[in-house]
């Protein structure tokens, strides 16, 4: 069961419209290090977890990522509000214009879109701890890409922002892996 | 209805749920840490105390029954969400 809170996690602003960013930050929606991929990546992963503490921290971190999508989302809306065809056809958007106007749509920058093949589980606990500790360091590294690609500073307030989260669920993903190890170990000598 | 106080208000238990979210993952992964935990049912307590502040006026914050504030009419279906409101 979820709860839905009417507020996001950190405010969003823009300065002003800008196209072409909200064609790049998308990406961080529907793309592979995506937040749509990390929360259907952990929150899928629990049930095949060992221990109380790993489905804690998925289902928490899982839960976290959902609340990053929400604000990827109100950036990418917030980045198209009131943004002109001719800016939009400008900026590169016109074939997202053509087949989706203003909404919103699970895709990459490049416009692909989002398939379930970005979601890796393989069973294997260990395995897939270090699957998510790979992704936390992808998505922090797409949200440098992303910050190289904008002046706006409302735009990389929300970025520093989602760009730090992903190196504390890094180090929380790391403290999972070694107390599950240490489970697994435990379970081999008794 | 006053924005900017809405605003402000909303900041305020952003920032006090930040830290209740930073520590609860904390926690699940140091859950014997004594001080993290007299530190999380601290935020717990005065966020509580914040969110019933801002129901009083702007309504629910949360869905299904769980907010903490009775309600005498229902406003959770008004403007603005959250992706509208500008800070
Ligand atoms: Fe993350």
């Amino acid at each position: 069961m979820w709860l839905y809170e009417k507020k996001l996690q950190v405010p969003v602003r823009v300065t002003a419209p800008d196209p072409r960013m909200a064609k790049y930050v998308i990406t961080q929606y529907g793309g592979p290090e995506g937040e749509l991929s990390a929360s259907l990546r952990y929150l899928n992963m629990r049930y095949t977890m060992p221990t109380g503490k790993a489905k804690g921290v998925l289902t928490d971190i899982g839960t976290e990522e959902l609340a990053h999508m929400e604000v990827v989302a109100t950036l990418v809306y917030k980045l198209l509000e009131g943004a002109s065809i001719e800016a939009i056809k400008a900026a590169d958007l016109g074939a997202h214009y053509a087949d989706h106007d203003r909404a919103l749509y699970w895709e990459n920058a490049a416009g692909n879109p989002w398939v379930a093949a970005y979601v890796s589980a393989t069973g294997d606990p260990v395995a897939d701890l270090h699957e998510n500790l790979a992704a936390e360091q992808k998505a922090r590294a797409v949200y440098e890409n992303l910050l190289h690609l904008t002046d706006d500073p409302q735009v990389k307030d929300v970025l520093l922002f989602l760009r730090e989260r992903e190196v504390v669920h890094f180090q929380r993903f790391g403290e999972t892996l070694m107390d599950v190890q240490d489970h697994m170990q435990r379970r081999k000598f008794y | 209805m006053d924005s900017r106080s809405q605003s402000l208000l909303l900041r305020k238990i952003q920032e006090l749920s930040f830290v209740a979210v930073d520590l609860n993952l904390f926690l699940d992964t140091h859950p014997g840490d004594r001080r993290a935990l007299e530190m999380y049912n601290n935020v717990h307590r005065d966020l509580m105390q914040a969110v019933r502040k801002y129901e009083k006026v702007y309504g629910p914050l949360v869905n299904f029954g769980y907010s903490p504030v009775m309600q005498d009419s229902w406003t959770w279906v008004e403007s603005p969400w959250p992706w509208e409101i500008k800070y």
